[in-house]
């Protein structure tokens, strides 16, 4: 299991610049849309020249402008699931399945495809066309079809964005649990940290054409590496910050000090904390260098949680006279009638994380 | 009584003429408007340019260019005279008016219909391995499907209504190249307006026939590809 990209290629007046190296099974790419993306998974695919690079998938090269290599699209097999999935309007799903499948005798492509159908949960739907089954269902045919041909890299592009969010979660699942049992690598395009996290287990995270990080995601939620993937993170509270010792920030926005878990090695750059890991806390009065007294100076009520904009040492202003973000659930909100202002918060120094600019 | 001497020839010419015109069109428009739509070079827009000129140009036009390449003197017509073959004023000339004159009908509508085939459609096609033979007559034609076949329909028509350079290249000659509309022509000119009437009627329910066979098939498929779902 292999694979290496290394791509240049201009387009709308910007430019993907990339460099992947991994043995990874499977990636997921994160980026805001338009940071070419879903670009690398054409070149990939071969929908796409590139200017200059290489692409290598499993020791097979599928591209190289040194050595004049460019395999076409239908010798490079590999699984491309479309963003809107692209089946065949004018072939029922057992002949979208089989589509690939012209090559292998006629009894041995009717099993693969049977088995298939019952694998995706295709069974009963197999002589329809592609307009008369649900979007969740259309999803699995154009992973069926794209695994058929047992392809040596799956690609996805944006899989869930032309799903409704209740079927999303549900069809997350189901592909998770397909994508384990395929053997092989799959790269998967989104612009949504959740879908990433929970798809994927490394994250490779795009800005503007270029990689940002790559990495173990657990690693890169918790200590971002760059201010672009703190933010694309999903990170909330992203402030200046100065080192004072190798576990001490000096955050003179806020006008504290903060006591972190991470080496801090550089003089200046900026400090994030994740809006869930700042935590309200009943002691009043609380000694630890890392907890604050604070004013509400505005909410916004989600169905289950509330974030609330809080302002650090003195009553806020105004509205959006706030320092930080804090997302708790409904119950603790409730919990704070109880309470007076100032309220005091406890920021954990092993979730602070500090990026150099 | 007319009916009695009614020579029903120009009929079967017109028919055999449309027919043999419509399939070489079918195939010729289909592959072009195909390799254009994937042509994306700067000599586009002067190409389509050239293949539509004979759907605005006056059919007596088109006939004269005809004349003139595959006319006694002209390049085509020397080549062919080696063979001893002369196409001017046979049946042959009016398929070649009738090619030429409702081509771009076939080419201008199915390449509009190729240029609405989703894009990401034909690429899945590829990635599975499929040749550019195959995505062109599994994937793309069928789905083009109902642009093509109104294109048909209409280079049908075309074809069977062709009069102004079918009698410029292939006359008029009663049995042998006498169409439908030059019958109504000539039938009109030399006051036989019964005999005109009957050729119009003809034409007027073969016509309105294909078109509307066409309309009904197409409205037919749309429905059982579309039922309703889940």
């Amino acid at each position: 299991m292999e694979f290496f990209v290394d791509v240049k290629k201009k387009f709308n007046g910007f430019q993907l610049d990339v460099k992947l190296q991994s043995q990874e099974e499977i990636i997921g790419i994160l980026g805001a849309s338009g940071s070419g993306k879903s670009m690398l998974l054409r070149c990939i695919a071969g929908l796409v020249k590139p200017d200059e690079g290489k692409i290598i998938i499993n020791g097979k090269t599928f591209f190289d402008s040194e050595k004049k290599i460019n395999l076409s699209m239908r010798d490079r097999k590999v699984g491309f699931l479309f963003q809107n999935y692209a089946l065949f309007p004018n072939m029922t799903i057992e002949e979208n399945i089989a589509f690939g499948l012209d090559k292998l005798p006629k009894l041995e492509k009717k099993n693969r495809v049977t088995v298939l159908l019952e694998k995706y949960h295709l069974g009963d739907i197999g002589k329809r066309y592609p307009t008369q089954i649900s979007g969740g269902q259309q999803q699995r045919v154009a992973l069926a079809r794209a695994v058929a041909v047992e392809p040596d890299i799956l690609l996805l592009d944006e899989p869930f964005s032309a799903l409704d969010v209740h079927l999303r979660n549900h069809m997350m699942k189901e592909m998770s649990e397909s994508l384990k049992e395929y053997q092989g690598l799959t790269l998967f395009v989104t612009h949504n940290r959740e879908e990433a996290y929970r798809l994927s287990d490394y994250i490779a995270v795009f800005n503007t054409g270029k990689l940002e990080v790559f990495g173990q995601k657990d690693a890169i939620f918790k200590w971002p590496a760059s201010l672009e993937t703190a933010k694309i993170t999903g990170c909330k509270n992203i402030v200046k910050a100065t080192r004072i010792s190798d576990n001490q920030l000096a955050v003179a926005e806020w006008g504290i000090t903060l006591r972190t878990e991470m080496k801090i090695e550089h003089n200046t750059g900026f400090m994030g904390v994740r809006a869930n890991q700042v935590k309200l806390i009943d002691e009043r009065d609380c000694q630890d260098e890392n907890c604050f007294k604070v004013w509400i100076a505005d909410e916004s009520d989600g169905p289950f949680r509330t974030s609330l904009y809080l302002k650090i040492g003195s009553k806020p202003k105004s509205l959006d006279d706030f320092h930080i973000q804090c997302e708790i659930s409904r119950e603790e909100r409730n919990h704070l009638y109880d309470l007076s202002e100032p309220f005091v918060i406890y920021i954990n120094p092993n979730y602070v994380f500090f990026v150099n600019q | 009584m007319i009916i009695i001497n009614f020579d029903f020839s120009p009929a079967w010419i017109s028919i055999k003429v449309t027919l043999i015109a419509t399939v070489i069109n079918f195939f010729l428009g289909l592959s072009i408007a195909w390799l254009l739509t994937n042509y994306k070079g700067k000599w586009k827009g002067l190409i389509d340019g050239i293949l539509t000129l004979p759907l605005v140009l006056p059919p007596t036009v088109v006939g004269f260019g005809i004349l003139l390449l595959v006319g006694k003197n002209g390049p085509i017509g020397n080549f062919l005279e080696i063979f001893g073959v002369n196409i001017i004023f046979s049946w042959y000339a009016a398929v070649l008016a009738a090619i030429v004159v409702a081509f771009p009908l076939m080419y201008k509508t199915s390449m509009g219909a190729f240029e609405q085939v989703d894009p990401n459609v034909l690429s899945a096609a590829r990635t599975l391995g499929a040749s550019e033979w195959k995505v062109f007559w599994r994937v793309a034609v069928p789905v083009a499907r109902p642009g093509i076949a109104a294109a048909t329909a209409l280079t049908f028509a075309r074809s069977l209504g062709e009069f102004g350079a079918t009698l410029m290249v292939a006359g008029s000659i009663p049995g042998k190249t006498e169409t439908i509309p030059i019958a109504i022509y000539f039938a009109t000119s030399g006051g036989e307006m019964q005999v005109a009437l009957i050729w119009v009627l003809i034409i007027f329910v073969i016509s309105l026939s294909v078109l509307v066979i066409n309309n009904y098939w197409e409205s037919y498929k749309k429905k059982e590809r579309q039922g309703f779902g889940g």
